[in-house]
């Protein structure tokens, strides 16, 4: 019962600040609002019996993914926002295919069979705890799976260090700067660097 | 006991709100923000679907699929940062025109 409790508190809480992550209008907000929401899916892992994920979810999503995210946003510029054109008209058409989408899914889960059962049960798994069995699983079957992920987050590094570089042509750079401070504009530009 | 068909369905809420927030915003990072909501709700429905079909495979799949979600918001994120810097210097051209 309580278990049950706990799940609805924390879907609803899920849905209400998924729904506020993507329409307030404030983008730090927006930032906040997931956080809320990772904490709470981190509360559902529990709810699983998976205490490694829980874990990870609130160190690497909340704590190293969401802070990127505000530090970007604040070296962004908040009053010219990076638009970009949405991919369709109207926002009630992309809406209405959302709706869609749940609605379709929603439709087919009854029809969900599960296959046959794997050999972790929850009873071995409390037994060794969850974080062991992350850990033999990872390194014994998941192992090449494993090393490619490492490298992914290598090439993840390189590339957000490529990109986020600043671009040293120098002369023009420094003219460019030097002409713009003297325009109002240089505060903000200072602050986003 | 909770069912299994609950954190499925929640998990496919999750994903339709992450798929409205991509369709439905033009921030940039709002965008990408919602592909993490997206991701959110596939790592909800492979942990249930482990822990109620006694296996660690989807939570196995969970962890990498963490991994690939922080390798995409640091290259989206410089390629935002970049995408900025590059309209910013084309604002400031515009400006110095301006002035003559």
């Amino acid at each position: 019962m309580f278990l049950q409790l706990f799940f609805i508190y924390c879907a609803l809480m899920i849905v209400a600040s998924g729904v506020l992550a993507i329409s307030l209008r404030n983008p730090v907000h927006c930032v906040l609002m997931v956080l809320v929401l990772f904490f709470h899916m981190a509360g559902l892992y529990l709810t699983l019996n998976a205490e490694f994920l829980a874990a990870v979810q609130i160190i690497v999503y909340a704590g190293a993914v969401l802070v990127l995210y505000l530090f970007v946003l604040f070296l962004v510029n908040l009053r010219e926002e990076l638009h970009i054109d949405a991919f369709i008209p109207s926002p009630w058409l992309g809406r209405g295919i959302a709706t869609g989408l749940a609605l379709a899914l929603l439709a087919v889960l009854p029809s969900f069979t599960p296959g046959s059962k794997g050999q972790w049960s929850v009873e071995a798994v409390r037994e060794m705890t969850h974080t062991v069995v992350m850990g033999q699983e990872m390194y014994s079957t998941y192992l090449l799976p494993f090393e490619i992920a490492g490298l992914i987050l290598l090439v993840a590094l390189l590339g957000g260090l490529v990109l986020a570089r600043r671009e040293e042509n120098s002369f023009e750079a420094l003219t460019k700067e030097a002409i713009s401070s003297g325009c109002a504009c240089t505060q903000s530009k200072e602050v986003s660097q | 006991m909770i069912p299994l068909s609950w954190y499925m369905a929640l998990a496919v809420l999750l994903f339709s709100i992450g798929v409205c927030g991509f369709l439905t915003r033009r921030n940039v990072i709002i965008m990408f923000l919602s592909l993490e909501l997206m991701l959110n709700g596939v790592n909800l429905n492979l942990v249930a679907l482990s822990y109620y079909m006694d296996s660690v495979r989807g939570q196995a799949f969970t962890f990498f699929i963490i991994t690939v979600a922080a390798a995409e918001a640091a290259i989206g994120l410089g390629i935002a940062i970049s995408l900025y810097r590059s309209r910013r210097s084309v604002h400031v051209d515009s400006l110095n025109q301006l002035k003559g």
